[in-house]
């Protein structure tokens, strides 16, 4: 308990003196590592992961020994849900965790259990889908228009609206699923569900509400990925966000039709990063490298040749001590093609990207799209200026450490300077980004502008 | 038996028949039954399993399970392989690491990867016989204590009645949390996860034998009382050579008790807690949701049932080893 105040303290102090920390931290491993990188100072690492497949990095970088080439140790270790997670890294049981991208960010601001944690690493991009029941899916499909049989996708929650409102005009709360408050499945429904005029309710953390139902159309509360397909099964939710292979499982348990992927919903959306304590960073900044750079190699791996390797890592992955499902469930998502209606296969070759299109880079914008989402739906509960997001950026995702681990891969040639942004020139934030479901674009740089645009949703100046 | 019997028998194969017939009658009879109850068993198992349709397939039947643990079995020896092979290539990297950099202590890790069913299996073994060892230090003492005074039993006995019913399941946060402020160190000699489920074994079968302990000792027949006082023995004799065996049978049957309440604790508490062990196994083959995991989840369930038997008979043998009343032990 003392230990977590302690913390706590110091991590407010270091959102006061952000930028100076910044500098000091990144000067501090630049002298590191300016010469030949040295040994790790921590071998014997304890990761954790969550039960999905885009923990696939992980794995790899342990089952290619990409962990022993830079020296480390590693043991893997499912975790029963976000918040032990979480609690893991904090507390020191474990070294680092496969991360949702809003874990790291809502810890360092203080949302949830404060504490300083870093990612320079971000795992994947996409891979996550809503799924509903077969009965909402029966009750949806009068709404969707058909070309040749089949329903035209993307499938906007317009047609999820009637339903809703069905359940609401006759008392009953329509229930839905996501992961973790601050998970990129929550952002990500709610993105989907409000841009089709579904309420997905406010947090009121500064009146003790953190229930995130308020004004709600559509009432969200958590489960446990791997705990979703029972949950929708037992009639719970009607429907749920998560990341693979759970989705998959429905079709293939018959009990629920994937709607749409979060590719359709943000185009080549970041999903999690590699999150460490502020601490492991600053006391063993060799091993941070180290472990970046084994990371990377592994992300490369996976889509190497065009997703070739995938195959194998499907294999490794439905290994019971990793992800554990079927092979041929792991396999709908992970080689590109992707089933909503039992039959309805389509490609979606971006569906899992782990390397191309700089997936794997820590871009301070994305941390900001996190951020503006957890002010949108009241997370955060009062204005913030457009300094503070790209502060609070800066400090939690950590291009500078990501650079020196792709930068000493380059020089030694297990990788190619092409694969990676131009670190000379990268600002860390991406060009006004459309491809959203709504239509709506995002610069990350002015992330107050960015919440004016939305109709459900706080703006500027609101507070519940 | 039977080459004696053959041997003596000589060529007369029909005397040899006749002298089976009844060998083989004594021998099967008091087999026959549970025999019978078993293929019962495995008929009505296989026939219900045809019926029963889960979102994971059928349920598995005795065929799907007996492949399961072929299968944990071939994953538990390649896992060995692997864990060799890791070492050679540690051995290889620290030579390496040496040649480069004199100074440098090459330490030998230890293996990284996932721990089997069989490792799994080891683990709970060696939690449960922990906690109950750790249980009956504390438990026999206090019992004897309680049994030999009538006051310390009054005051007791309350705190006990009220901590006897709680489940290992509310303990176990209490636990947890405890443990992890006050169990600190960088280089810890055991886990956390293994005293966190050890001291949670021993709180839910500590009860029984302080009670059954206690029970014994105030049982104790007056006349050997009154010899210990007509010798005038030291409190310390008293209860060495009077109490003591005098309260076995009682000690031996809250034992057996606790030994079984500590085996389904701590089954239950690895499963919460996410500790290693069977418990953890368990709770990972149901979030992994494959179609082998419910065969797997059963074939874990018979493993459970069966090392409980074992623990139950294994301290019967002893109770009846010990103690001087065998009928206090029969079954």
């Amino acid at each position: 308990m003392i230990t977590t105040r302690s913390v706590a303290d110091s991590t407010r102090r270091l959102i006061l003196k952000s930028t100076v920390t910044a500098v000091l931290i990144a000067a501090a491993s630049g002298v590191v590592s300016a010469e030949e990188l040295g040994y790790p100072e921590k071998e014997e690492l304890k990761f954790g992961f969550i039960k999905l497949t885009d923990m696939a990095p992980i794995a790899i970088a342990y089952e290619k020994g990409y962990f022993e080439d830079e020296g480390l140790y590693v043991t893997i270790e499912a975790q029963a849900n976000w918040k032990v997670l979480l609690d893991g890294v904090i507390n020191g049981q474990l070294d680092g965790a496969h991360m949702l991208a809003g874990q790291p960010l809502a810890a360092t601001i203080g949302y949830g259990t404060q504490a300083h944690i870093i990612t320079p690493f971000s795992m994947d991009l996409n891979g996550n889908g809503i799924t509903v029941s077969n009965d909402i899916w029966a009750q949806m499909k009068e709404n969707i228009p058909h070309e040749d049989g089949k329903p035209v996708h993307p499938i906007k929650a317009d047609a999820l609206k009637p339903v809703v409102e069905k359940y609401k005009s006759e008392g009953k709360p329509f229930n839905m699923g996501m992961v973790f408050p601050v998970s990129t499945h929550n952002y990500e429904l709610r993105y989907w569900l409000a841009a089709g005029g579904i309420h997905p309710g406010y947090y009121a953390p500064h009146k003790g509400d953190t229930s995130g139902q308020i004004d709600a159309d559509a009432m969200l509360s958590v489960t446990p990925p791997p705990q979703m397909p029972a949950t929708l099964e037992a009639g719970t939710i009607y429907g749920y966000c998560v990341g693979e292979p759970w989705n998959q499982q429905a079709v293939f348990k018959g009990i629920g039709v994937p709607v749409i992927t979060d590719y359709e919903i943000w185009k080549n959306n970041p999903e999690k990063v590699f999150g460490i304590s502020a601490e492991f960073a600053e006391k063993y900044p060799n091993t941070t490298i180290r472990l970046t750079r084994a990371l990377i190699r592994a992300a490369m791996w996976l889509d190497d040749n065009n997703n070739a390797n995938r195959p194998e890592a499907v294999k490794i992955l439905s290994q019971s001590n990793y992800v554990g499902a079927d092979a041929d469930v792991i396999a709908n998502s992970m080689t590109g093609t992707f089933e909503y209606e039992k039959g309805d296969k389509r490609e979606v070759p971006d569906f899992n990207v782990f390397f191309r299109y700089n997936a794997t880079y820590p871009y301070y914008s994305d941390a900001i799209w996190y951020l503006t989402q957890m002010r949108r739906w009241g997370q955060i509960a009062e204005d913030k200026p457009d300094d503070w997001y790209i502060d609070v950026a800066k400090q939690v995702y950590r291009a500078d450490l990501y650079t020196l681990a792709a930068r000493s891969l380059v020089e030694e040639g297990l990788a190619k300077a092409e694969d990676f942004p131009d670190f000379d020139s990268e600002t860390g934030f991406k060009p006004e980004q459309s491809g959203f479901i709504d239509g709506v674009t995002y610069d990350g740089s002015k992330p107050n502008d960015y919440l004016n645009k939305f109709d459900i949703g706080l703006k500027q100046g609101d507070l519940l | 038996m039977s080459t004696t019997i053959s041997e003596n028998s000589g060529p007369s194969g029909a005397a040899f028949l006749t002298r089976l017939g009844p060998w083989l009658l004594r021998v099967a009879k008091p087999l026959a039954a549970p025999l019978a109850g078993i293929a019962v068993f495995l008929m009505l198992w296989s026939m219900a399993a045809q019926q029963i349709d889960t979102s994971l397939g059928k349920f598995p039947g005795p065929v799907a399970v007996s492949e399961q643990f072929g299968n944990l079995m071939s994953e538990h020896l390649a896992e060995r392989e692997k864990e060799t092979a890791f070492y050679e290539r540690q051995e290889i990297r620290n030579a390496d690491r040496v040649a480069k950099d004199p100074t440098y202590e090459p330490r030998i890790r230890a293996y990284t990867g996932k721990e089997t069913f069989i490792d799994q299996i080891v683990t709970s073994l060696v939690t449960v016989a922990s906690g109950f060892v750790l249980a009956a230090i504390i438990a026999i003492p206090l019992g004897i204590a309680i049994g030999l005074n009538k006051t310390v039993n009054a005051a007791v006995n309350p705190v006990i009645q009220i901590f006897k019913p709680v489940s290992p399941l509310a303990w176990l946060p209490l636990v947890t949390m405890v443990v992890s402020a006050l169990y600190v160190s960088d280089d810890p000699m055991v886990p956390k996860s293994f005293v966190t489920s050890m001291i949670t074994v021993t709180l839910c079968c500590l009860w029984p034998m302080v009670i059954n302990t206690s029970v014994g000792v105030a049982s104790i027949e007056k006349d050997l009382v009154n010899v210990s006082r007509v010798l005038s023995l030291k409190p310390l004799t008293h209860v060495q050579k009077i109490v003591l065996p005098s309260s076995i049978p009682a000690i031996f049957t809250g034992m057996r008790l606790s030994l079984g309440i500590a085996w389904m604790v701590l089954i239950a508490a690895e499963m919460l807690a996410q500790n290693p062990g069977l418990g953890k196994f368990v709770w990972d083959e149901f979030q992994n949701g494959s179609s082998s995991s419910l065969a797997r989840i059963m074939a874990a369930v018979l493993v459970i049932g069966l090392i409980g038997y074992i623990l139950d008979r294994a301290m019967l043998l002893l109770q009846r080893r010990v103690s001087w009343d065998k009928k206090s032990a029969l079954r």
